[in-house]
């Protein structure tokens, strides 16, 4: 492996370096060296949503993006989210309403969900749903995950007031 | 009450709960958490009987180094026999540390109570608690010497919706097998053949040796695999191998695998009759032939298992369903004594049945032995999840029923043709294992023989109508030759025979003129069954049975899962316009004692949603003797915007045994969907999935 420049990074609102081939895909570099292993790996290839990240703002697929084209940007993991004090409301309302049933699919959808309704903060079941459409899950917790993530919106509009 | 099998192999206390000095209550499961929630109702059927404060128990599920050996989490057990099993031992063990208590404080035995731990005298606090107790008391006895259950009225954390107790891990940390970093850790994966027949003909295993960041390379027989520093290394010089290595596949597929186990001649096996044959049974005729494609399990994280040899000892961990089963099946595939190996189970994403995990912890064996000391990650890619992973059995289904002069089914011949399910690891005699079958000295599976419909059945399970009909021969044809590597899937053969009997009690009841409510409970003589169906029913607030609008329709679909566990009964409307769009769906579920209600809807919801994928979009491809199917373009499934409103009524019976129910609602909900379609079409369409081509068929036919 070529051994590289480090390439810098914001995650979860830590500057870090890491020195990986700038062609890994980010998934390897979070679950690798910077140890944020709850964007998992589903499927490799931008079809399941399971390394779901938010990328400057946006949800991204991390299994898709190769490390150079996120130099300096700012990454968001549902880490950073649960270690927030109080934790964001998608994390509390997922865990109060058990919106999971193995969980593995959670922390990609918690991810494009905030992306969504950091844009939209009062989108609709339907238009929730629509934004999540790129993120499978398998266990069919779909409706639980939607009601919680209803539940997320309304407290962070609230929050907002 | 009966005794819980399991404690036939862990007779004493101390196999299943032990008090630690650390004021927890330890209770040793030989099941596994697969995503459904059963280690929070095993801790909460523990902390019941000792009345303990739940948060104080720390469960482990199974672990060959240490927990019971129960065999499977398989066909909605863990709570039917491994939780009995945990309800006598945590009964057994408060009736030995009141004894003791009662000796201490010299009070008659009756006087005692626990509170939260803590033994109370009369009603006060006594100053002695359960691990005071603990430390004086003798636990290595047998449960059943002093197993006495609480009465049902007297429970108070068993029958509660307690939050689960590993989500908040599961849905932000680092839980999975997939997370596990040891020291020293190496990445591992597999070249898969692109059959379970196909040879290695030549592939540069020096070329591949030299590939970046590998550290070994393993070769036996047409096993391949390549153990790398980092994991992204691992994956690109197994792709680098895959597209280079030349493989010789033997054999023949047929052109349409499902046909063929519809037309196959294999023997047949009658697996139950009451009365007469049906055959000389007299009344009008009315029958229906149905098919499902191959499925896919289709977990979200692909199967992953890490593996570690030191010196002669070889420890694994996995997210298999049987870590004991696993254990002696990677003895059998490597020549080893099963003494000289240890199976941990640790989670994996939800695996809905016999899907790759076990295949690959003997993966993560074979190439961590090139590494000894060295602990090996080894994770499926989403190809290999498709393609090599057992696969849930296409089949056909064949019902013929005869209705008398008085409008009910006097007779009923089933014939559920299947490949074969139950093929886990041991079972039939061979490891069951995919690389076992083509190592140098290969292990290939046993010819299989299904699942006893004594066990639940697997081609035939629910093949048996729950009517009161007659006149009944049920019969099962397990078909062996088409090449697939088959095994059991959710629900088993339940899915597609359910959708066979209850597609056809509407045919009839529509034939003669009957609301296809009326007509069940003409034909069902059990309470408990009725119940579920008018409840369900009721759920809809009228709706079901009136007009559902245009290009719309209800339909109702009932099953006792196994004929043995959960009661269930769905209503649901669909809307067809080009494609089947779900919109509502109304279950009740009767679970017998509910441990932990908001568990079964979690697991009900998901078999639902889970069910209308499999019926309304998912079959697998082949190539021939491969599986053609590699990405998830391939096999589309249902996505959020797909998924209609569901209700979903627990009717618990708290004086009843608990009956397993995490596949209840798969059955039932395929044939509902059916109905539906059928409402809204005026057309039954036969073969699943329900797409808009089988729609269009079945319309033009
Ligand atoms: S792993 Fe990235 S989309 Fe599936
Ligand atoms: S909860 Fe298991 S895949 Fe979504």
């Amino acid at each position: 492996m070529a051994e590289a420049e480090p390439t810098r990074l914001i995650l979860n609102g830590t500057p870090v370096e890491v020195r990986a081939d700038p062609e890994t895909p980010l998934l390897y570099v979070l679950r690798g060296e910077l140890d944020a292993k709850a964007a998992r790996y589903g499927c490799g290839a931008g079809l399941c949503g399971a390394c779901t990240v938010v990328v400057d703002g946006k949800a991204a697929f991390s299994c898709d993006v190769p490390l150079h084209v996120v130099a300096g940007a700012s990454i968001e993991t549902v880490e950073g989210l649960a270690a927030q004090q109080p934790p964001h409301p998608l994390v509390t309302s997922v865990i109060e309403r058990q919106a999971a049933q193995c969980g593995y699919c959670l922390p990609g959808i918690v991810m494009a969900a905030k992306a969504f309704l950091d844009e939209s903060p009062n989108a609709s079941r339907a238009e929730i749903a629509a934004a999540l459409d790129g993120n499978l899950c398998r266990c069919g917790t779909h409706h639980r995950i939607l009601d919680a993530i209803e539940d997320a919106a309304a407290r962070m509009t609230e929050a907002a007031r | 009450m009966k005794t819980p099998p399991p404690l036939a192999k862990a007779p004493l206390i101390s196999d299943w709960v032990r008090f630690a000095p650390d004021r927890r209550l330890q209770v040793f499961s030989g099941r596994v958490e697969l995503g459904q929630g059963n280690m929070t109702a095993l801790a909460q059927i523990a902390a019941d009987e000792l009345d303990v404060d739940p948060a104080c128990v720390a469960i482990t599920g199974a672990d060959t180094t240490r927990t019971p050996d129960e065999g499977f989490t398989s066909g909605s057990m863990s709570i039917v026999q491994g939780g009995m099993a945990i309800r006598f031992a945590a009964s057994a063990a408060r009736a030995v540390l009141l004894a003791e208590a009662a000796k201490l404080l010299q009070q008659d035995v009756e006087t005692l109570s626990i509170e939260a731990g803590t033994v109370r005298r009369d009603g006060p606090d006594a100053d002695l608690d359960l691990w005071d107790l603990a430390a004086g008391a003798d636990l290595d006895v047998p449960v059943l010497d002093h197993a006495r259950p609480k009465p049902p009225e007297a429970r108070r954390i068993a029958g509660a919706s307690l939050p689960r107790i590993d989500i908040a891990e599961r849905v932000t940390g680092h839980p999975f097998v997939h997370d596990l970093a040891p020291d020293g850790l190496l990445h591992g994966r597999p070249v898969h053949p692109p059959a379970l027949s196909a040879r290695l003909v030549a592939l540069d295993l020096d070329g591949l040796k030299a590939r970046p960041g590998v550290v070994a390379v393993v070769r036996d027989g047409s096993f391949v695999g390549v153990v790398a520093e980092t994991e992204h290394a691992a994956i690109l010089a197994a792709r680098w191998a895959a597209n280079r290595a030349e493989w010789a596949l033997d054999g023949d597929a047929p052109a349409d695998p499902v046909a063929a186990i519809g037309a196959s001649d294999e023997p047949a096996e009658t697996v139950h009759e009451a009365g007469a044959d049906p055959g000389s049974v007299a009344g009008t005729v009315y029958e229906t032939a149905v098919t499902r494609q191959y499925l896919s399990h289709g977990s979200i994280g692909p199967s992953a298992a890490l593996a570690e040899w030191s010196g002669d000892r070889l420890t694994i961990w996995s997210h298999t369903q049987g870590p004991y089963p696993l254990k002696e099946a990677i003895a059998m595939a490597l020549d080893l004594d099963a003494g000289a190996i240890d199976v941990i189970h640790h989670p994996g994403s939800g695996c809905y049945g016999h899907n790759g995990a076990d295949d690959v912890a003997l993966d993560a064996a074979l190439m961590a032995r090139a590494v000894p000391g060295r602990p090996v990650l080894v994770v499926w890619s989403r190809a290999d999840e498709f393609r090599s992973s057992p696969l849930g059995p296409g089949m056909q289904t064949r019902v013929r029923a005869v209705v008398g002069e008085d409008r009910r089914i006097a007779a009923m011949d089933v014939v559920a043709n299947s490949a074969p399910h139950g093929n886990r690891p041991g079972r039939n005699g061979s490891p069951n294992l995919r690389a076992a079958a083509y190592l140098e000295h290969p292990k290939p599976p046993a010819r299989s023989r299904d699942v006893p419909l004594a066990n639940g059945g697997g081609t035939d399970r629910n093949a048996v109508p729950g009517y009161a009909i007659p006149n009944l021969r049920i019969a099962k044809r397990v078909v062996h030759a088409v090449p697939y590597r088959t095994s059991s899937m959710r629900a088993l053969g339940g899915h597609l025979n359910v959708y066979a009997l209850e597609t056809l009690m509407d045919d009839i009841a529509a034939e003669i003129g009957e609301d296809p409510v009326a007509f069940r409970l003409a034909h069902l003589d059990d309470a408990r069954a009725r119940a579920v169906v008018e409840a369900a029913v009721a759920e809809t607030g009228g709706a079901f049975g009136s007009e559902a609008g245009e290009g719309a329709g209800w339909g109702l679909g009932y099953a006792r899962y196994k004929n043995t566990a959960a009661y269930c009964a769905i209503a649901t409307r669909v809307e067809v316009e080009e494609d089947v769009r779900v919109t509502d769906v109304f279950a009740a579920i009767d679970p017998g004692e509910a441990i932990n209600p908001d568990g079964i809807i979690n697991q009900t919801e998901g078999g639902i949603i889970q069910a209308a994928s499999w019926t309304l979009k998912e079959a697998l491809r082949f190539d021939g003797l491969a599986v053609a199917t590699e990405t998830w373009l391939d096999y589309p499934i249902l996505t959020f915007s797909e998924v209609p409103r569901i209700t979903v009524r627990v009717i618990p019976r708290p004086e009843e045994p608990p009956l397993g129910c995490a596949e209840a609602a798969q059955g039932p909900m395929a044939a509902a969907l059916g109905n539906a379609v059928f409402q809204a079409l005026g057309a039954r369409v036969r073969d699943l999935p329900l797409t808009r081509d089988a729609i269009v068929t079945a319309l033009s036919s």
